[in-house]
């Protein structure tokens, strides 16, 4: 597959982007700024800016927590997202919800439940409005390799195999689910075996590659939208951080880090676009310069947003408000 | 004006919605050739086809979970429980994804859930539950709970028509058992406004689903005993209609809390608490629950009928509340 130039250069600038934010929100994490806990994708960038870039413009996402590539290449700013994280009204959920447990319809991304692999039913449940309707839409469904041992995981990808809806199932294979290793939680060597049992096609690409990524969704997309029912991609890749910012991770070999500091997906794509003469490293500077500067006023933003009426939280339980409801 | 049983009010409420609205559509097992275990859907894939009466794999989570993400990108789902008790399996997905979604960032999640639910009809512990008590604390969520054809049709077209979750509790005895006059025209029964069942003056009744019934045979022997009970009819179950439970207090002075469900921190419990927190001034006796022991639902036929509360049950409170 031929990807122009601009878009590579645009995979890049989200790759970067995401690792920028998430970095800076592990800081502020520890500066104690931030509330509640930080989860980052620090190490597994590509597997989101990959297969959110793919996308058309509507397109659904069903996403998990580490897909902040997807939000923000969907349009959720990297200013609502911080000021998501300070709490702040101007967040992505009006400080209802905290970090990454956000969704935005307006920017066709589903919101994330904690629960993981729920939103692989969900993301199902998109795809078959569109079959219902007609629509040349598909939707992609994203959840970890802890994610794939839950009933949920695989009454999404029966049905959705059954049905042959118009959905492409991602796994962040990130090789750890908190602290179980993959051979604690499974017995199979690749999670693409699980599409087996589904009669679903499957994939496996290396998960630090974002043209790999984006590459085997954007054929994924295509067959779904086609008629050609669900793609499963696993995207291998290494958890770099601790489950979340507060864990260090010390039951990861460090040799095993070691290993995958050197496939790092940003290194890795800098490398592709300046040893196949697509930019200068002078262009590659400038686009850091850029996200930096995108960073600094999403958190200066996120600072000076208000914070919600601690009465605001007891708005918006039902979207048809029941009369009287409130009356006690 | 025309008579139809319960049954064939909740399949006319379907048939017309799905007629008036290209966003709904059907999803569960056996709904599609078959028709439904209850014969609810029966025909329905004959006039919508398979894409809008989906028969699905078994798999409660999966397709309660399909229904929700398909709401959220503009449809109306209607999901059927083969049998309420089922809806376990899909815990998860009601109570962390829908009920939460519009809460949590904004997204209405337009599903309903029918749960043919309750006993008397010697199903067993797996197939006679009543699930109300299981998500009544969950915010977010709807329960309704109809106890006439009349209602039954008007709240499900409610359901229907309402951008929240929607647990629907159609109780199963009452299928092929009662009968109502029903308009020819399109009604809806508001959802959060319980009715008044019967009209009377000694002691109220609150309850909901079958029990209605049971609570009006009960009213006619205290009648002849020269007591008159007042039964209210709850409809809603989350959110509850507060105002009226509190007017028939304020009426009667005297409340018996009925239902078919188990006793402890069942909605009865609730609507006991409301009573006491809030018209504590007007009660004359205690707020009496009659429910179902807390056990499973025995299968054997004497054993669930001492299991499911009876005429004499609600007799026998009703006449030791009017010693007070
Ligand atoms: C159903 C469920 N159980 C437990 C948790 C708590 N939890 C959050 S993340 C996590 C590990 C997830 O591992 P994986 O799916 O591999 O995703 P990763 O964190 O590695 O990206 C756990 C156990 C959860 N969110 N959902
Ligand atoms: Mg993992």
């Amino acid at each position: 597959m031929d990807i122009k130039r601009e878009d590579l250069l645009r995979l890049y600038y989200y790759l970067k982007l995401t690792r920028r934010l998430e970095d800076r929100v592990t800081s502020l994490y520890h500066q104690g700024k931030i509330l509640g806990g930080a989860w980052t994708s620090n190490g597994t960038e590509a597997v989101s800016v990959g297969y959110g870039y793919a996308l058309e413009k509507n397109d659904i996402a069903a996403p998990y927590f580490r897909d902040m590539g997807v939000f923000l290449i969907r349009g959720i700013t990297a200013k609502r997202i911080m000021a998501q994280y300070f709490g702040k009204k101007t967040g992505v959920t009006g400080g209802k919800e905290g970090n990454v447990h956000i969704g935005d319809l307006n920017f066709g991304v589903l919101g994330f439940p904690s629960h993981l692999a729920d939103n692989y039913p969900v993301g199902t449940g998109a795809a078959l409005a569109f079959k219902i309707r007609g629509e040349k839409r598909i939707a992609v469904a994203c959840t970890g390799d802890g994610g794939t041992s839950r009933g949920d995981f695989h009454e999404a990808m029966n049905f959705a195999a059954t049905r042959k809806l118009p959905i492409v199932f991602i796994c962040n294979n990130n090789q750890y689910a908190y602290s179980t290793p993959l051979q604690l939680q499974m017995a199979i060597k690749d999670i693409a075996e699980r599409a087996l049992a589904y009669s679903m096609p499957s994939k496996v690409v290396d998960g630090n590659n974002v043209v790999a990524v984006y590459t085997a969704a954007k054929e994924a997309y295509e067959i779904a939208r086609n008629g050609g029912g669900p793609t499963f991609i696993e995207c291998k890749t290494m958890r770099m951080h601790g489950h979340s910012e507060h864990d260090s991770a010390k039951y990861v070999p460090r040799e095993l880090l070691e290993e995958w500091k050197k496939k790092d997906p940003i290194l890795n794509m800098e490398k592709y676009l300046l040893e196949n003469k697509f930019t200068k490293k002078e262009e590659l500077d400038d686009v850091d310069v850029r996200v930096k500067k995108e960073i600094e006023d999403a958190e200066s933003f996120a600072e000076q947003s208000p914070y919600p009426d601690s009465e605001d939280g007891k708005k918006g339980l039902y979207a048809t408000p029941v009369e009287g409801e409130e009356r006690v | 004006m025309r008579e139809i049983t319960y049954l064939e009010a909740i399949k006319e409420a379907l048939d017309e919605e799905m007629t008036r609205d290209p966003s709904v559509f059907i999803l569960g097992e056996d709904v599609g050739v078959y028709g439904g275990a209850f014969r609810v859907t029966e025909g329905f894939f004959e006039k919508y086809g398979d894409w809008r009466v989906l028969d699905t794999p078994l798999s409660e989570s999966g397709f309660t979970g399909a229904a929700i993400g398909a709401a959220l990108v503009g449809m109306r789902p209607v999901v059927e429980m083969q049998f309420a008790d089922f809806i376990s399996c899909a815990f998860d997905q009601l109570v962390n994804v829908a009920a939460k979604n519009h809460y949590r960032w904004g997204a209405a999640t337009p599903i309903v859930v029918r749960a043919p639910y309750g006993g008397n009809i010697h199903g067993g512990a797996f197939h006679s539950q009543c699930i109300e008590g299981f998500f009544f604390n969950v915010p977010g969520l709807k329960i309704v709970a109809p106890s006439t054809a009349y209602d039954a049709k008007g709240l499900l077209k409610a359901a229907i028509r309402d951008n929240d979750p929607v647990i629907y509790c159609e109780h199963k005895y009452l299928y092929r058992r009662i009968k109502d006059s029903i308009p020819e025209e399109d009604y809806v029964v508001p959802i959060g406004k319980a009715r008044i069942a019967l009209e009377g003056k000694d002691v109220s009744i609150i309850t909901y689903g079958a029990m209605v019934h049971t609570a009006l045979e009960a009213a006619q022997t205290l009648k002849e005993k020269g007591i008159s009970c007042e039964i209210i009819d709850l409809r809603t179950i989350l959110p509850l209609d507060k105002k009226s439970i509190f007017d028939t207090v304020k009426k009667t002075n005297k409340v018996v809390v009925l239902h078919e469900q188990t006793k402890t921190g069942g909605v009865g419990a609730e609507v006991s608490s409301l009573i006491s927190e809030y018209c504590f001034d007007y009660l004359d006796g205690p707020v009496i629950r009659i429910a179902a022991p807390d056990t499973p639902v025995p299968y054997s036929a004497q054993m669930e009928e001492a299991f499911i509360p009876q005429t004499k049950d609600i007799v026998s409170a009703v006449e030791k509340l009017m010693s007070y």
